[in-house]
């Protein structure tokens, strides 16, 4: 290899490098000045924004979760997604068995329209929907929302779970029925149990989902106590005074269950946004 | 066959119960509403009435003139996404650390990240200190405060969120493509830019079209997060998409007919990419996260 080669090797590695070093500090920014900012006073912030902060005061927290209604808004969201996400897992999980394990009139084209609602945009419906939830007495009420939730869930969980139902071995499946198990056996005994990586990717799926919504908790969750925490900081931005460290704070603490939940079920997440994409 | 005839509907009858609860019933009404008119506490049928009000209203036509703005961030996703996947896959050190982070924004809160992105971009912001610091300050501009300049500050934000998500499946992809492929193509001599070319984009296609369609329904209908917290539509509506055209209409004025006409026009025009994506879908089978 020439030398010539060989400085154009290195050049170009560095270049690369230089852009996913670049990409990366870009991604991360945000979140590193969100912490860094979190531990400072609002002197401190105004007159150094991106440094580290010169000493570790824990103020803002105890601010943060003062203020805002911090912890009723934290246990609304958890309300909200462990509802939801609940009690849609049982129901996709028996669609999906249908779908996999029977033969019915006109499952294909069924199974497709489920599949178009996944991409529907909720804002759609917000409207009639608003309407019909003022009539049945269900705006502002948990069973309510986690109804509109469970909903918009359920395209993609029946989904995810059909597919992976088929996955199943019949063996496994006709061995069960020759040991007498009946088909809700099969169901809850078999299919079920042997679906736990499918069942963990959703659920993590699901409750980021959850978690992050705003449109829906934002129309059907109004009134003050039931407010969840993403409208809660929502709000934040157009408050008069602002107090940006405390603000900071507040948006870490609302961070930190993501995190937890995205570094339990990593291996998941990526395996289902990705799934069959590795043929 | 070990089940009844009827049994299937008894596994769907949750799903379909909830589905058309949450889908069906108020896409039917949305339609009704949307013809109707409430004139002194009476509805009355008014026909086209609701849409040909709205192109008369310059603030829808600039949410909709917003939203296709939006699709400019496609293709820019589309080549970063495309540009760090390829340098991932070669193996360069610490890949795996790379996708880590380089994810992390796809899954965080758009609130939080929104908010965080508001008072980097404040007047007084940490961006603008830091051009200031450097010495340009002829750059340190009010990003979300000025007409001009908030949408496409909003469309960095877009972008930095968004583009996580086809890093991961280009990579993915790219990772199930036979190594021969890549070694025949370097023994006949290829050079870097010829191998990605005739090798990777090819490869890559199907996946590609799937991340535009999946971003290109993002960008006219899975805004409004972005908007309402950066900017709430402002200033002078200049970053108002029709999403938050909606929710205004529809809750702040109480006007919910307008706000179904607003609905049955973006789920006609997104059904078009939803009939695309679902084509795709089959040929990918790529479960998509919700987002």
């Amino acid at each position: 290899m020439s030398v010539q080669d060989k400085i154009f090797r290195i050049i170009s590695a560095i270049t690369r490098q230089g852009i996913v070093i670049l990409a990366t500090v870009l991604s991360l920014f945000p979140v590193y000045f969100m912490t860094v900012s979190s531990f400072k006073t609002k002197a401190e912030y105004i007159a150094n924004k991106w440094g580290f902060p010169s000493s570790l005061s824990t103020k803002n927290f105890v601010t943060a979760l003062a203020g805002e209604k911090f912890f009723i808004r934290f246990a609304n969201s958890t309300i909200l997604t462990v509802g939801a996400v609940a009690i849609s897992l049982v129901i996709a999980c028996f669609a999906a068995y249908a779908f996999a394990r029977m033969d019915f009139a006109g499952k294909r084209t069924l199974f497709n329209l489920i599949l178009s609602l996944m991409v529907i945009p909720p804002v759609v419906m917000i409207v009639p929907l608003f309407i019909a939830m003022v009539r049945w007495g269900m705006v502002n009420t948990y069973h309510g929302t986690i109804l509109i939730y469970t909903g918009l869930l359920l395209p993609f969980s029946i989904y995810l779970m059909t597919n992976f139902f088929q996955t199943i071995p019949k063996e496994i499946i006709d061995a069960a029925y020759i040991d007498g198990c009946s088909n809700f056996g099969v169901f809850a005994q078999i299919l079920v149990p042997l679906s736990t990586p499918a069942i963990i990717t959703l659920v993590v799926v699901n409750a980021l989902w959850v978690w992050n919504e705003l449109l829906i908790a934002l129309i059907f969750m109004q009134r003050d106590e039931l407010k969840t925490l993403m409208v809660g900081i929502a709000a934040m931005r157009s408050r008069n005074y602002v107090d940006i460290p405390a603000t900071m704070a507040g948006l870490l603490i609302a961070t930190i269950p993501i995190v937890v939940v995205y570094m339990f079920g990593q291996r998941y997440f990526i395996r289902g946004l990705i799934g069959g994409a590795v043929k | 066959m070990h089940y009844k005839k009827y049994e299937p509907w008894l596994y769907l009858a949750p799903a379909l119960v909830a589905l058309v609860l949450v889908f069906g019933y108020p896409i039917v009404r949305l339609v009704i509403l949307s013809l109707q008119r409430t004139s002194g506490g009476v509805v009355i049928f008014a026909g086209l009435t609701n849409y040909r009000s709205l192109f008369k209203d310059d603030v829808f036509i600039m949410a909709i003139r917003n939203n296709l703005s939006l699709l400019i961030c496609v293709p820019i996703m589309v080549v970063v996404a495309l540009i760090l996947a390829v340098f991932l896959f070669e193996k360069m050190r610490g890949w795996q650390f790379y996708r880590t982070t380089l994810f992390l924004p796809y899954l965080l809160p758009i609130t939080v990240v929104g908010l965080i992105f508001s008072y980097i971009f404040q007047l007084s912001g940490v961006l603008n200190d830091f051009l200031k610091f450097i010495g340009l300050d002829i750059l340190a501009l009010d990003w979300l405060g000025s007409t001009k300049l908030a949408l496409p500050t909003l469309m960095f934000v877009i972008i930095w969120k968004e583009v996580g998500f086809g890093i991961v499946l280009f990579l993915a992809r790219l990772m199930s493509v036979e190594e021969e492929l890549f070694d025949a193509a370097k023994i006949d001599g290829a050079n870097w830019w010829q191998l990605q070319w005739y090798i990777t984009v090819p490869q890559l296609s199907t996946v590609i079209e799937f991340f535009s369609v999946v971003s290109v329904i993002t960008m006219l209908s899975w805004v409004f997060n972005y908007v309402y917290v950066m900017t709430g539509g402002g200033p002078g509506n200049s970053t108002m998409v029709t999403e938050l055209y909606v929710y205004l209409s529809g809750f702040r004025y109480n006007q919910m007919n307008i706000a179904s006409a607003v609905s049955v026009l973006l789920l006609f025009f997104t059904g078009i990419f939803i009939f695309l994506e679902l084509r795709l879908r089959e040929r990918v089978g790529v479960p998509e996260a919700a987002s």
